[in-house]
């Protein structure tokens, strides 16, 4: 029986000021309605257009579990397709990513679609004169998203056909996109490296609530971050400090070096950690850049643009990215207790390779399904997707620094230790969960 | 120390069941001062410097992570991993003594277990050995998984 499908209310009553009904991460009617409601209504992040740099380059991924494929026009823009033939439903490529020339053909019954997604041949056509399938969806054919948008490379997709505009949804959070494209002297960005896939047997809000938690890295990383600040400790003075333990011991700051750090949160769930310094503000600087930097954008823009060191930056629900050290990672929900976490790392175009050295050594270091930050990390979450079928308490506490006056707020900075990003990814939860297209 | 063919092939299934013994610090003291661990996230991958890997560990790192698992703070080893290293026999690849530069290829499966959970890995090693000080050391431990382009789960000890 539905308790939430055709409950507004009770769906609305899971989340309160101060803290959420354990529903929200453990039920699959909760997480199904997630799907359809928050991830249809939202803009979604499906990968960066430096993926399919020339026509017919196409990338595939899933969104809200719907097969789609991201593919480079022969006009340069880019479109978001249902990776489905509409003939018999055959996805029509089935690689990660490719080339596909000036065409899609389904591997099934040979139908043939323009990079557009529009029909461009069917193996014995004149068979379906006379029937109603040119009226139908089969004669349209692929399905083309009508909301894609492009912000400095990144492509987003509103599956509904109605709700806010990309710049509306995002707003001010976009200048942590601008801050790491702006530290490329040439303003751009290009996706470099591979891919980590991280499986997570656990609710994808677990990880993007994470990622503006800052009062866990003392203590989930203390056997990690911990034991790279002591190994440093024991060197002879004088030692070169490696980039690893630069990148590692940071994690192991006090609880007031988080708290002076800052949170910022938006409208629509949306906030960034490092809002004053971060973890990544102390890096060693990198040969050459700097003056890269000033020849681009003159001293004063690129003092602004390397000073501005944030943390993490959650576009809520799908992306979370780091300017600072540009990378970005993914939540591909699966289930309530399922998740892939996609770790992309960026080359800042025309600056000097070592930076995307830097990034790729951070992301292996702290997002691979070896890294000792990410164990500790996901066994807390899986901790939680078990812990939480406990009896006698079914509520999650978001309680640090609530204040009644922070809800409406739709730009506000407070104390970094306060979970006020979490309250304010919930209230956005609500919103879409709630009011969104599918219960108009 | 001229390593014979037999030599490599022993070595290689030492540093295997040092692993599997949990003989951590024994087993870091196999690799040379410059020896690296790594696991690529394809097998054609050229280097670990330019392109991600699942691990790439000097030293350094290896010792970070040895230290911490003994860390009675490393949550994630609660309840402790155990694994097993399924070894074909080793296949010496290169006696290059003139180099001072030995190579083999091991085909096995690998076992890690935790609590409830088993996962399995077909996996290929490539040793690049040398000698140093008369013993064999490791100057690359290479580990390409069959499925290190698949979404992993945590892997917590040493493929």
């Amino acid at each position: 029986m539905s308790r939430y499908r055709e409950h507004p209310d009770a769906v609305a009553a899971l989340v309160q000021d101060d803290q959420v009904h354990r529903d929200v991460y453990i039920d699959q009617e909760i997480f199904d309605l997630e799907m359809e409601r928050l991830w249809a209504d939202t803009w979604i992040y499906v990968g960066h257009d430096s993926q399919v740099p020339n026509a017919g380059d196409y990338f595939t991924t899933d969104i809200a579990g719907k097969p789609v494929i991201l593919v480079r026009q022969e006009d340069r823009s880019v479109r978001v397709l249902m990776n489905r033939c509409a003939h018999k439903g055959a996805k029509l490529v089935t690689l990660t990513h490719g080339n596909t020339g000036k065409f899609f053909r389904c591997p099934y019954h040979a139908w043939a679609y323009n990079v557009d997604g529009s029909i461009r041949a069917i193996p014995l056509r004149e068979g379906y004169d006379g029937t109603r399938m040119q009226a139908c969806a089969a004669g349209e054919g692929m399905v083309s998203l009508r909301n894609v948008e492009t912000y400095r490379g990144f492509v987003f997709v509103r599956l509904s056909q109605s709700g806010p505009g990309l710049r509306e949804y995002f707003g001010e959070s976009l200048s942590s996109i601008d801050n790491m494209a702006d530290r490329s002297p040439l303003g751009e960005l290009e996706i470099a490296g591979g891919v980590l896939r991280y499986l997570h047997d656990c609710n994808w809000k677990m990880f993007v609530e994470n990622l503006n938690d800052t009062m866990h890295p003392m203590v989930a990383h203390e056997s990690s971050a911990g034991t790279a600040k002591r190994l440093w400790e024991g060197q002879p003075p004088g030692t070169p400090k490696p980039m690893a333990i630069e990148q590692f011991v940071p994690f192991a700051s006090d609880y007031a070096f988080f708290d002076d750090m800052g949170v910022r949160v938006f409208e629509n769930g949306h906030g960034y950690t490092g809002v004053n310094f971060s973890i990544h503000s102390s890096y060693s600087s990198i040969p050459g850049y700097e003056d890269m930097m000033v020849a681009a954008y003159g001293k004063e823009r690129a003092h602004d643009i390397l000073a501005t060191a944030r943390h993490n930056t959650v576009y809520y629900p799908s992306l979370t990215i780091k300017g600072a050290i540009q990378a970005i990672r993914v939540a591909r929900p699966l289930g309530p207790d399922k998740t892939v976490i996609e770790s992309w790392t960026f080359r800042l175009k025309g600056a000097p390779e070592e930076l995307l050295r830097r990034t790729i050594t951070y992301s292996r270091l702290i997002n691979s399904p070896m890294s000792v930050v990410g164990h500790d990390d996901l066994h807390a979450y899986r901790s939680i997707q078990e812990g939480l079928r406990a009896q006698g308490n079914e509520w999650v506490s978001l309680h640090r620094d609530f204040r009644p006056e922070e809800i409406g707020q739709k730009d506000a900075i407070h104390r970094g230790n306060s979970e006020v990003s979490m309250r304010n990814q919930f209230r956005a939860w609500r919103k879409y969960m709630t009011s969104g297209s599918a219960n108009r | 120390m001229k390593p014979t063919r037999e030599d490599l092939i022993e070595f290689v299934c030492r540093e295997a069941r040092l692993i599997d013994e949990k003989r951590f610090e024994d087993w870091y003291e196999l690799f040379a001062d410059d020896g690296v661990y790594w696991v690529p996230l394809s097998a054609d991958q050229p280097d670990g410097i330019d392109h991600e890997s699942l691990a790439y560990e000097d030293k350094l790192l290896l010792k970070l992570r040895i230290e911490r698992l003994k860390s009675p703070r490393a949550f994630s080893q609660q309840p402790p991993s155990r694994c097993l290293h399924v070894l074909q026999r080793p296949e010496v690849d290169a006696m290059d003594e003139p180099g001072n530069r030995y190579t083999t290829r091991t085909a096995y499966v690998y076992v890690e277990t935790r609590g409830e959970s088993q996962q399995l890995y077909a996996c290929t090693a490539f040793h690049t050995l040398c000698v140093i000080d008369g013993a064999l050391r490791i100057r690359v431990k290479r580990v390409n998984l069959l499925n290190a382009d698949a979404a992993l789960p945590s892997i917590q000890l040493f493929p």
